[in-house]
């Protein structure tokens, strides 16, 4: 797969190289100007002598590195690398990028080493893709005139963007349909990683529905989060099939108290009750595993693709929206008033002998004092994909939730939402899946590996 | 069936779509506009602007500054006769009232925590240069009509429900299912045409009219589609509902009714419509909600019919189709000549709509019935969801203009 004319001194360490370390980019390439054939981003960018790696472990500048003395208004390009490693992989308490792309894979191979190896790859290109790099040094045209170029290169020029990746397993990457054990992980199948029951009202298109492997990649630019999952798919050909793919424009939650809350599709602001990433009690109770095994400090991810029934939510009065959601649309205030961010008071009497914010009220069903506590940390956006039969938008909710245990923090409250909420009315959900997030890693390990290890 | 209305309380509910009653929310910071009445509602005081106004249009501005839920009312000078109310009114919240009212002595009411009588204070309604007091009064009248029509024909409708269920019933549990088959698209009319009634029974829709793909893992599946899924059953290998919960679909194979199960289910089809015939006898309805539920009728046609899920087993979604038409026309022509003073070119248009929708719908009719989902072209489904689009956007609009 490397080309095998490759002129760059380090280029020879590239994902396929399955050493084990990020990259060939060590620490002797940091602020030096290795003279090697083929354009470095800062060298097409004609940036001069780089300042500062300010990414932990990032050797080399890429297509970002800038002089000091060329830097103009508006964020640095520097300022937009989300660090790829760490105790838990980026892309769950990363403050929530506005664009999404999702992809789920299925594993082709029966060779437990070549899905290790492809781990590593992605491991190796993503914590590269992060840093605004190209999947590997010299990748956009730095290889061969005669073989085509490892990176895709239509991230090439543009920034970091906070991109993050986030690398999932399916429950049927451990056993299959009959529960036969498919690369001798099965016994390392965590409980809490179940089947997605039939939730009511649910109308799933198969080809939407889990996967072996999922890679979330999330960014400010939908170029450059596109670009990261079509080239690790790229990087799998052969060892994985891509089964679908979802791109998500704009945030549907804040992950963060410096976030404002963004409006969903249906001109609301929901998901006020969040958890952030500066709550980090909660983080510990709600979203990560801290069981000992080899998912601590990993998560789980629950997808489902809500389409949003917009033409007829479109005719529905503000009362009755506002009724439904049980909060005001301009401010996102509970009827039960106050502002935004209080908490919404379900005892307070409404008219007719009823709460003012409903029983079947949105903001009731889906809040944690209503579900025994369980709260979730969701990350979710909207989408549009064009048009149905009947000439409606396809657009809706991807809805995206980290948790602990789904058992416990997602599927009771899901099946309330869809037996209860007034919002259901709307809504169809037409995929659904659950992935393990593995822990992150630190730099010269890969995601998984704990799996592997263990 | 609707998922929305199922936890409503009947008695709460009476009609599915009463989120809005008589109030209009709005937006507080236009709220201040001269012609308006600002009235503050505190814990303990009702403060209203003006103490008097000309007969006809009056519109109040109510502001909770309180800390409970307020309501403000317009009455009689009877202190008992509504003339018009706001509820729901949050803390910190801003709701207009609009009403017509004709000359005359009336009461305005605040009432925080909805306890009591209220806070109430004077108000004096003074003659209009123009006589717009005597329109209000033809107005209540042309409502009253509409209403009084409406109840009538959902009585109508229930009575021909009960009759043709109990026919059905007896067919199917007989082994006639030829002729329960031909009884089961027209008798579900009758409940198609009064759907958003029959719904706000939050305990009798789901048992009545579950599809199997609403049901929670585990529950029961009962009513018309359990029955229709076993008249027209699942040919071998060709499952696929999309639903994996009940009438035997979990191990593959579809396994038809016993004796025993198609009479305990059909007792209970003629059980739950006998109940929904007893609560529909003396129903009062609001202007209101004949235009939301005209709306929902047209949105259950949107989501459901024209999709072909409703039908999912004998695909004849058509009938509901054109049954969910019929409701909601009826619902329009009773309001008719109220929406005829209020806005004509909307009166107008809607009666085109509707027209052009049943024209479509009238070239898919075949014998007495239609043809099925099924025999309908991507192209002829497109064509009938653009059509009830189109209807249903003016439709959306009906009640801003009945309500006041």
């Amino acid at each position: 797969m490397t080309p095998p004319t490759r002129s760059s001194p380090t280029s020879g360490a590239g994902p396929t190289s399955g050493a084990g370390h990020a990259s060939g980019t060590g620490p002797e390439a940091v602020g030096t100007s290795q003279p090697r054939r083929g354009i470095s981003r800062r060298a097409a960018l004609g940036f001069g002598a780089a300042t500062a790696a300010t990414a932990a472990g990032a050797g080399a500048l890429g297509w970002f590195g800038r002089g000091a003395a060329e830097a103009r208004s508006g964020p640095r390009p520097e300022d937009q690398i989300v660090e790829f490693y760490g105790e838990h992989q980026a892309g769950i308490t990363t403050p929530a990028q506005d664009r999404m792309c999702f992809a789920g894979l299925n594993v082709t191979t029966d060779s437990v080493d070549e899905l290790r190896l492809l781990l590593k790859d992605w491991t190796a290109a993503a914590a590269r893709m992060t840093r605004g790099q190209e999947t590997t040094e010299g990748g956009f045209d730095g290889g061969s005139y005669h073989a085509p170029p490892e990176d895709t290169g239509e991230a090439f020029g543009l920034t970091p963007g906070h991109l993050t990746i986030t690398i999932g397993f399916g429950r049927s990457l451990f056993v299959d349909a009959e529960g036969k054990d498919r690369f001798g992980l099965k016994d390392k199948l965590p409980e809490a990683l179940v089947e997605m029951p039939h939730f009511p009202a649910d109308v799933l298109d198969e080809q939407r529905c889990n996967g072996d492997l999922c890679i979330q990649a999330c960014a400010d630019d939908p170029q450059v989060a596109v670009h990261a999952v079509r080239n690790l798919i790229r990087l799998g050909f052969g060892t994985v099939s891509t089964k679908w793919m979802q791109l998500g424009f704009g945030r549907t939650s804040s992950t963060s108290q410096a976030q404002e809350t963004p409006r969903n599709l249906f001109g609301f602001k929901d998901g006020t009750a969040n958890i952030m990433a500066e709550e980090t009690d909660r983080l510990d109770e709600h979203v990560w595993v801290r069981d000992g095994s080899w998912m601590d400090g990993g998560s789980y991810l629950c997808a489902r693709r809500i389409r949003m029934i917009l033409e007829t939510w479109d005719r529905e009065p503000l009362g009755g929206q506002e009724a439904i959601f049980g909060r005001t649309k301009r401010d996102g205030a509970p009827l039960s008033g106050g502002g935004e961010f209080d908490a919404p008071d379900f005892d307070m009497p409404g008219s007719n002998n009823q709460p003012v914010i409903a029983t079947d009220a949105h903001v009731r069903l889906a809040h944690p004092s209503q579900n025994g506590g369980a709260a979730m940390l969701r990350r979710g956006y909207n989408y549009a994909d064009g048009t149905d039969a009947q000439g409606n938008i396809d657009a809706g909710l991807f809805f995206i939730a980290f948790v602990s245990d789904p058992r416990t923090g997602f599927i009771p409250i899901q099946n309330r939402l869809a037996r209860e909420d007034a919002l259901s009315e709307y809504l169809k959900h037409t995929g659904s899946a659950i992935f393990a997030i593995p822990p992150g890693t630190a730099e010269g390990g890969y995601i998984g590996q704990s799996l592997f290890d263990s | 069936m609707n998922r929305r209305h199922i936890l409503l309380p009947a008695a709460a509910a009476g009609l599915g779509a009463l989120l809005l009653t008589g109030c209009e929310p709005n937006n507080p910071s236009d709220a201040s506009g001269s012609d308006r009445i600002a009235v503050t509602s505190s814990e303990k005081e009702c403060q209203v602007a003006a103490t008097e106004a000309p007969a006809g249009t009056i519109r109040f501005t109510v502001e909770n500054t309180g800390s409970q839920v307020t309501e403000f009312y317009l009455l009689g000078e009877d202190g008992l006769r509504i003339i018009g109310e706001v509820e729901n009114i949050g803390p910190g919240l801003s709701r207009d009232l609009t009403v017509t009212a004709p000359e005359g002595k009336y009461f305005t009411a605040c009432k925080p925590g909805m306890v009591g009588d209220g806070i109430r204070g004077d108000f004096t309604v003074t003659k209009a240069e123009g006589g717009g007091a005597e329109v209000s009064a033809d107005d209540q009248k042309l409502k009253d009509e509409a209403t009084a029509q409406y109840s009538a024909y959902v009585k109508d409708q229930t009575e021909q429900l009960m009759t043709g269920t109990e026919d059905f019933a007896k067919k199917y549990k007989a082994g006639d299912d030829d002729a329960a088959r031909k009884l089961y698209a027209a008798v579900r009319m009758h409940w198609e045409r009064i759907e958003p009634v029959a719904e706000s029974f939050g305990d009798l829709d789901p048992q009545l009219d579950a599809r199997e793909a609403d049901l929670e893992e585990g529950q029961e599946w009962t009513g018309w589609h359990r029955i229709e899924k076993d008249l027209w059953p699942p040919q071998k290998g060709a499952e696929g509902t999309g639903a994996d919960t009940a009438g035997g679909s979990d191990s593959g194979e579809y396994q038809p009714m016993s004796d025993e199960e198609r009479t305990q289910i059909a007792d209970k089809l003629v059980a739950d419509t006998k109940t929904l015939y007893d609560r529909t006898r003396n129903m009062d309805f609001t202007a209101d909600q004949l235009s939301n539920g005209a709306k929902e009728l047209l949105d259950e046609v949107a989501t459901g019919k024209v999709t072909g899920e409703e039908e999912f087993w004998s695909h004849t979604d058509l009938w509901d189709f054109q049954a969910n038409v019929d409701g909601a026309r009826i619902a329009y022509e009773n309001l008719k000549p109220l929406l005829d003073k209020r806005d004509q070119d909307l009166s107008e248009k809607l009666t085109v709509r509707f027209d052009k929708l049943q024209t479509l719908l009238d070239q898919h009719k075949k014998g007495e019935g239609f043809k099925l989902y099924t025999e309908l072209s991507k192209d002829e489904v497109k064509e009938l969801s653009d059509a009830v689009n189109a209807l249903s956007e003016p439709l959306s609009q009906v009640t801003e203009k009945v309500i006041e």
